[in-house]
């Protein structure tokens, strides 16, 4: 076991973890901050993206002790301090842009992670920035549109939609 | 996962120590090593984490204009740092696997494992790279030894690899739509001296060079230098994906593709 | 009343804030006190007999509580089918024992021999490692073909791999033998509706609890019908009675089909916790998901199209093997057969159908429904065929299309292949179609291609679908083994807010939302006053949950009939109150009124005297305000569309880009069509991923090659246009009280053949001759196809 503090969603936390702890597993586990979801082995479907010091990683695909230290940041920690959606969650409930809602967490953490470093992404690059989220439900339509809301930008027409 | 324990070093001096003991094994980014450990194919004692060694991170210029990485550096780091001094590399390592990943995988771990399908391979053997360990210098020509097979010691880690940059060069990747992954990928890289053809994906003894291209690009950097050039399908993989007559026509297409965009 | 948030109305998803802030409650989000962990010890042979197995050594391993093994479950019932269907001959179909384990043979990759309950999961997986089985693995059966013509047997005790060899309608066999004979034209295909695996997001998950006090026992799962689950659990596999067993699914994170069925991990845990005495959890990994859910479609065909030489239809034949896999799931019987042989007469009025479908036991995974469930393979295989007469005609796509419509003054119609279709516009939506996809401007957009140096594709295609299943007595006749009404109890509180409970399971479907339009409307009241209640058997009414595009038709019909019931018997109390008549009363915009005059009451008031009941009626009229209803469907609701897509092919590479997509669908009156577009737009996708995509893919041992998401190809954004969607306008369903169709299906059901006929339109446009690729179109079968032409 290893003793491992970091700051989660501002604040510390600490725990004890055995190596082969995922760190989606420590912050499901140990913290209980479930909204980071495990929805494969292979880290493909970006259920579980958190920010590790502003990073957009892959938590079922780091071990706990890999963050001792780090600023983190999961989905709980997202909203406005008012408790309200922030932008990019409010873009996705305006938009439509989740439905069974098990992907969205890393959606939202992805697009995050998206627009700190590209503020105004076309569609392209929306699209090939979300290669690493897998979502069974939108089609994606919803969560690009989301996506482009959220920066700003005004939201493509859809023919007949 | 079998139960194993980590270390995390901060010189490569004590990262070498830590791999010395028994079933010890390096940790690089994990992104391949980790679902392995899932799956319960590997049995490490110890995972020896090298990511938070300060002397393997980040980019530099070295004395002869190489482009040299440390073996510890990930992915978006050498896509933001290479994109000035070497474009072709910057646009492979933009490209692998998603940003949730190249924020956590490395060059070194990547060239460590050597998949026959990976993208680095391509860009080191195809550069003419020489990858540094803690004990030697190795010739990318020398350091690929087939699928999964380097010519790595047990124990030994690449702390830095350099790669010579070339007057233009180019990364064209047919992904593997699940894995992402290359389906077949090609790095065309054209230096002074002559131009160099990497192909990943394709073959069953992981990366190689395609010398009947490099001839003849090297003659014509044109599209059409490669028209009378075959590509045998013996030893191409063949998969769900793809048979290997369809790797080895990729090959080309991917290849003429590379030297078109070459810049 | 705010009409803004009533019926029609784009409301925003209320469940959406707890999704995005991490609050959502996924059964693998549940943790309880003392809980141990599951793991199943899964066979890595598809076929093979079960010699023996030795527990030992794992139960001495840290941590371990409890192993099963089938001989455990020897004594339980078997997990049923749902649907008997009968052979050609009047033989019932084969229904082996698909039992809570295995035992004596394993038969599928993942099939489950063992499960270990430990401290921790980890705990459990390390001692499942230490279980000894030997196993004498047998060939495996895995092609269909050869599964009927074999001497060797999946379920030896039945003597063959034929489950039923059924005829649809086979009084209509030798007619239809006979058109097809004499027909001037006659277009014949051979196809392959390629097996898919679902691929919920969420992997499924189980957490079993027994109360010894009470001797009763609450399944937490990964469900998309609770009451269904719990109904199986009790009356065929546990027998633990009813009223003895919760079963509650909470937030579930997709289903697709592959949450319908009762599987044996349910049992498992449920019989581990009163083992052991402690909450009991599993939950899968993907790759579980991957060999254990049940798989979709997998049908060979041969499809004849009879018809005139100018194009007008005469008959379809079709010849088809489904793949029902190892063991029958809960409904892999009505799946390819009343899903599926009912719909093979399509949008037309042609007058002979005639389906023969054999099911065939195979060493795979269980198939059943998944997103469209047999739809979808009748209508690749119809406009498939159609688009192939087409072009050997020289006649366009479109017309041969319209020139055999079922057109709209011919409703109700009655179709070839059984049904009554009740209403629709098959023209005007194909009207619509042609007016976004705008044919001319295609021809420009090919030649942009061109120049390009791509070859540019335009696919179009029509569907109707059966759905919103559905009304019991047809069931019944057909086979059905369980009644398909829904349920709703409304109840109004004292203070005037509503809660509603529904027989109906969300899991992306925006129950919470729109049940609330729909009950605000109907009551004049603020929508946000009305909670959806579901998931749980101890609060709800039994339904029968969610699949088959039922929530809205079936489960929203009898959200509508209790509605009716609050508003009749509030009006009674009204009337008391204001001392007159009921039938003077009027009741709009949440106010009785006395027609004629300024006296009213409010709904909140009359809610309030409900509860209070002084000065009240009490001989005529019950205190309180609650009332339920059962609402079984007088037939099945008929949603259709005209969808086209536009691909580029890259004649180098063989790789297909979706360029554009467009679906125009009817789904008669749209509670919220912004959730109606958005199941469109998965829907499509998810036929995107079959046309394109998803292979599922097993060798001749029966090992599965596409079992993670490093093979299975899942649709990403990058492999897709934005979706254009029309769904105004529809004609009302004329027999359920909301005059809606179901929409979950549409787009899953409609899209695989447009895509498929944009390929092929495009490669032949490039000068290749290929009449057929098999799905998925793949870069490689797509230069295959080309070299080979």
């Amino acid at each position: 076991m290893a003793s491992v503090t970091m700051t989660v969603n501002g604040k510390s936390v600490s725990g004890d973890v055995e190596g082969r702890t995922l760190m989606s597993d420590f912050l499901r586990n140990d913290l209980r901050l479930t909204g980071t979801h495990i929805g494969c082995d292979t880290s493909q479907c970006g259920a579980c993206v958190i920010h590790v010091n502003g990073e957009a990683v892959k938590s079922c695909t780091m071990f706990a002790v890999e963050a001792d230290g780090a600023e983190v940041a999961t989905i709980e920690g997202q909203a406005n301090t008012d408790g309200s959606l922030n932008v990019i969650q409010q873009a996705f409930q305006d938009h439509h842009g989740l439905q069974c809602g098990f992907c969205t967490p890393g959606m939202v953490m992805s697009a995050a992670a998206l627009l700190k470093d590209n503020p105004k992404p076309s569609e392209a690059e929306v699209r090939e920035y979300l290669e690493g989220n897998i979502c069974r439900c939108t089609g994606y339509h919803n969560i690009v549109k989301a996506i482009m809301a959220a920066s700003g930008q005004d939201v493509p027409a859809v023919a007949a939609e | 996962m079998y139960a194993f324990e980590i270390e995390r070093p901060s010189t490569i001096a004590d990262a070498i120590k830590a791999l010395s003991e028994e079933d010890a094994q390096a940790l690089g980014g994990g992104q391949t090593l980790i679902p392995t450990l899932k799956q319960r194919l590997a049995m490490p004692a110890t995972l020896v984490s090298l990511t938070g060694i300060g002397e393997m991170q980040g980019v530099c210029i070295g004395d002869n204009g190489e482009v040299c990485v440390g073996g510890a550096t990930n992915h978006a780091t050498v896509a933001a740092e290479t994109a000035a001094s070497y474009p072709g590399l910057s646009g492979l390592a933009g490209n692998i696997g998603d940003p949730a990943v190249r924020n956590r995988g490395t060059v070194g771990g990547s060239l460590a494992n050597n998949d026959p399908s990976a993208c680095y391979p391509a860009a080191a053997l195809g550069s003419g790279a020489t990858i540094i360990t803690n004990t030697r210098q190795i010739a990318a020509d020398d350091y690929f030894q087939g699928m999964f097979e380097t010519a790595l010691e047990e124990g030994e880690v690449i702390t830095e690899v350099r790669f010579p940059v070339p007057e233009k060069s180019h990364y064209e990747k047919f992904v593997q739509p699940a894995s992402r992954f290359a389906l077949v990928g090609v790095f065309v890289a054209k230096y002074a001296d002559g131009v160099r053809v990497a192909v990943t994906g394709a073959s069953e003894n992981g990366v190689y060079r395609w010398s009947e291209a490099e001839t003849a690009l090297s003659s014509d950097f044109s599209k059409d230098a490669l028209d009378g050039l075959t590509v045998p399908a013996d030893g191409m993989i063949a998969d769900l994906h793809g048979s290997s007559d369809y790797r080895a026509h990729l090959v080309k297409v991917m290849t003429g593709r590379a030297v078109t965009a070459a810049a | 009343m705010p009409k803004d948030g009533g019926i029609g109305a784009s409301t925003t998803r209320r469940e959406d804030v707890r999704f995005l802030t991490g609050k959502g409650k996924y059964t693998a989000d549940i943790n309880t006190f003392g809980q141990a962990a599951a793991t199943f010890v899964r066979s890595t042979v598809a076929n093979g007999v079960i010699k023996s197995i030795d527990t030992s050594a794992a139960a001495e391993m840290p941590g371990v509580l409890a192993i099963f093994t089938g001989e455990d479950f020897v004594d339980v019932g078997g997990n049923p089918a749902g649907w008997l269907i009968n052979s050609r001959d009047g033989e019932p179909m084969k229904e082996p024992k698909r039992p809570v384990l295995a035992h004596g043979k394993v038969r599928h990759v993942g099939d489950a021999y063992a499960a270990v309950i430990a401290e921790t999961e980890q705990q459990a997986r390390d001692a499942a490692e230490e279980i000894i089985a030997d196993i004498e693995e047998l060939p495996a059966i895995i092609d269909m073909a050869a599964a009927l013509a074999g001497d060797a047997y999946v379920h030896d005790e039945i003597g063959t791999n034929q489950c039923f060899d059924w005829g649809w309608i086979e009084d209509n066999r030798a007619a239809t033998d006979e058109a097809i004979k004499n027909a001037p034209h006659v277009t014949t295909l051979e196809l392959i509706n390629n097996r898919l695996v679902p691929n919920a997001m969420e992997p499924r998950a189980s957490i079993g609890t027994y109360d010894a006090a009470g001797d009763s026992y609450l399944l937490q799962t990964t469900s998309q019908n609770p009451h269904l689950t719990r109904l199986l659990i009790s009356a065929f596999v546990m027998g633990i009675p009813e009223n003895k067993l919760t079963v509650i699914a909470p937030d579930v994170g997709g289903g697709f089909g592959s949450k319908i069925y009762h599987y044996g991990e349910e049992a498992l845990v449920l019989a581990a916790a009163k083992k052991v005495g402690r909450p009991v959890k599993w939950v899968a990994d993907r790759t579980e998901s991957f060999l254990t859910d049940a798989h979709g479609r997998d049908h060979v065909t041969k499809i004849e199209l009879a018809c005139e030489k100018d194009g007008t239809f005469i008959a379809f034949r079709t010849e088809t093997l489904a793949n029902v896999g190892a063991y029958l799931s809960n409904f892999s019987t009505a799946t390819p057969t009343f899903l599926h042989g009912t719909l093979m007469a399509g949008n037309y009025t042609v007058p002979n159908v005639y389906v023969n479908l054999k099911a065939v036991f195979t060493n795979t995974a269980p198939v059943d429904a998944y997103r469209g469930a047999g739809r979808p393979e009748a209508t690749y295989s119809i406009e498939r065929v159609i688009d192939m007469a087409a072009r050997e005609l020289n006649i366009d796509p479109v017309e041969i299309r319209r020139k055999n419509f079922i057109k709209p003054d011919q409703f109700p119609f009655g179709t070839a292949a059984g049904l009554e279709y009740d209403s629709g516009n098959y023209d005007a939506l194909m009207d619509k179609m042609e007016a976004i996809v705008d044919r001319k401007a295609f021809e420009e957009r090919r030649k942009q291609s061109e120049a390009n140096g791509k070859m540019r594709g335009l696919g179009i295609n029509a569907y109707v679908e059966a759905c919103g299943i559905a009304p019991s007595n047809l069931v019944g006749v057909l086979g059905s083994r369980v009644g398909l009404y829904d349920a709703a109890t409304v109840r109004v509180n004292a203070t005037g807010n509503l809660s509603v409970m529904v027989g109906a399971h969300s899991h992306g479907q925006g129950h919470e939302t729109v049940f609330p339009q729909i009950v605000g409307e109907m009551l004049g009241i603020d929508p946000q006053s009305v909670d959806i209640v579901h998931g749980d058997t101890s609060k709800i009414p039994f339904g029968m949950g969610t699949y088959g595009s039922r929530s809205l038709a079936v489960c929203g019909s009898a959200v509508v009939r209790a509605t009716e019931k609050i508003i009749a018997k509030a009006k009674k109390i009204a009337a008391h109150m204001l001392e007159a008549s009921a039938d003077d009363l009027e009741f709009t915009d949440g106010q009785f009124t006395v027609k004629g005059t300024d006296k009213s009451v409010s709904f909140g008031e009359v809610a309030l005297k409900a509860y209070i009941p002084h000065e009240f009626p009490i001989e005529d009229i019950e205190p309180g305000l609650e009332e339920t209803a059962f609402y079984d469907p007088a037939n099945f609701t008929y949603p259709s569309g005209a969808y086209a897509c536009e691909v580029e092919v890259d004649p180098e590479t063989g790789k297909v880009t979706i360029e554009r997509f467009t679906a125009c669908d009817d789904f008669g009156n749209v509670m919220n069509p912004m959730i109606v577009s958005g199941q469109v737009q998965g829907g499509v996708v998810q036929g995107i991923g079959q046309a394109l995509l998803e292979n599922t893919t097993y060798d001749e041992n029966g090992q599965l090659l596409s079992a993670s998401y490093m093979d299975y190809v899942m649709p990403r954004a990058d492999d897709l246009p934005f979706i254009a969607v029309d769904h105004s306008d529809g004609t009302p369903c004329t027999h359920n009280p909301l005059g809606a169709k179901g929409c979950g299906e549409g787009g899953a059901i409609g899209s695989p053949p447009t895509v498929v006929n944009a390929v092929i339109d495009a490669l032949q446009s490039g000068g290749k001759n290929v009449t057929h690729i098999d799905m998925p179109l793949t870069p490689a079968r797509v230069w295959a196809a080309m070299n080979n032409a």
